[in-house]
């Protein structure tokens, strides 16, 4: 084992020769490989959630008539969707910083609020689906012209929505972990990097689904 | 962990609040009476700078290592650049379609 500081430093024998190994001494990043491992995940992630979107602007782009279905009421329940994931996002900061400073029961208790607005944002967007689904829209047709649109919504809006729901699920067995004392401050720092992301998500859905499909008056 | 520099509680709640005042502006510019590509222009630049705030603070990447950033951030860019390709075939469609009608 390694006792200097270089992290090429130690050496260990093989085949008769003092080779050198890593010592463990310097981290590129300087951040644990779980994180480094679920930022390699959210760039990926990021690739896919821009592949769906693209897809829809190609389709708005090329169609005539891109249906804009939203009453006011559509729109004041995806601010609202807005508003709740965002202070989600500020709970999960809240719940990153207590476990970093060991107070367990703080950090549970943030991590169960966060996934709590998950769940919310997740019963606000259900009634939303299910509005749009009473009003007749399919994934290839719908009562206002460009088939297509009910496809792109519901792709859009449904890969989001599985992940924030898969992120409840974690945030929750984080939650349960950390309070028995069997997961470490990093796995809720990580846990976190992926709320925050699916709420960054949302911020382009917001206004590409929503706001640019508002009903004007 | 190395948190040798971290983002306090006033830094939080600063961007919590600008992120909701972002949105709000969207909301507002949503019902205002401009051409489609002037404001779909105006909204992806409020959503980029909101989930810049995001990454930076939230995500906290602003106070990693620069070798972070550098590895995730600009692939992921040059990737979403490279994804525009498809919008020419796109415009040509829409072209095509009322050259038909």
């Amino acid at each position: 084992m390694s006792h200097s500081s270089g992290p090429l430093s130690a050496t260990a024998v093989h085949d008769g020769r003092d080779l050198p190994v890593w010592g463990g001494g310097a981290l590129p990043y300087a951040v644990p490989s779980k994180k480094l491992g679920m930022w390699l995940f959210i760039v990926s992630d990021a690739i896919t959630f821009s592949a769906v979107i693209f897809a829809y602007g190609y389709l708005r782009l090329a169609a005539p008539a891109w249906p804009r279905p939203f009453e006011t009421a559509s729109i004041v329940n995806a601010t609202v969707m807005t508003f709740v994931l965002l202070s989600s996002s500020v709970a999960m900061v809240l719940a990153v910083r207590a476990s970093s400073l060991g107070k367990v029961s703080g950090a549970v208790g943030w991590l169960v609020a966060t996934a709590l607005g998950g769940v919310i944002f997740d019963i606000l967007h259900i009634r939303e689906w299910l509005g749009l689904i009473a009003e007749g829209v399919r994934p290839f047709s719908n009562p206002w012209g460009t088939p297509m649109f009910g496809a792109a919504f519901f792709t859009m809006t449904g890969l989001h929505m599985i992940h924030v729901t898969i992120g409840v699920v974690y945030l929750l067995i984080i939650a349960v972990g950390f309070g028995r004392r069997k997961l470490s401050a990093v796995d809720v720092e990580v846990s976190g990097l992926y709320w925050h992301f699916v709420d960054l998500v949302w911020m382009f859905i917001f206004p590409l689904v929503y706001l640019l499909s508002a009903k004007m008056a | 962990m190395e948190h040798a520099e971290t983002a306090g509680n006033k830094i939080i709640f600063s961007v919590w609040f600008g992120l909701l005042g972002l949105t709000v502006l969207e909301l507002v510019l949503a019902y205002r009476d401009l051409p489609l590509e002037t404001m779909l222009s105006i909204l992806m630049v409020l959503s980029v700078i909101k989930a810049a705030m995001i990454i930076a603070y939230f995500m906290h990447l602003r106070y990693e290592r620069a070798s972070l950033f550098v590895t995730l951030i600009p692939s992921l860019v040059f990737v979403l650049i490279m994804m525009t390709v498809i919008f020419a075939d796109s415009s040509r469609l829409a072209h095509m379609r009322s050259l038909i009608q």
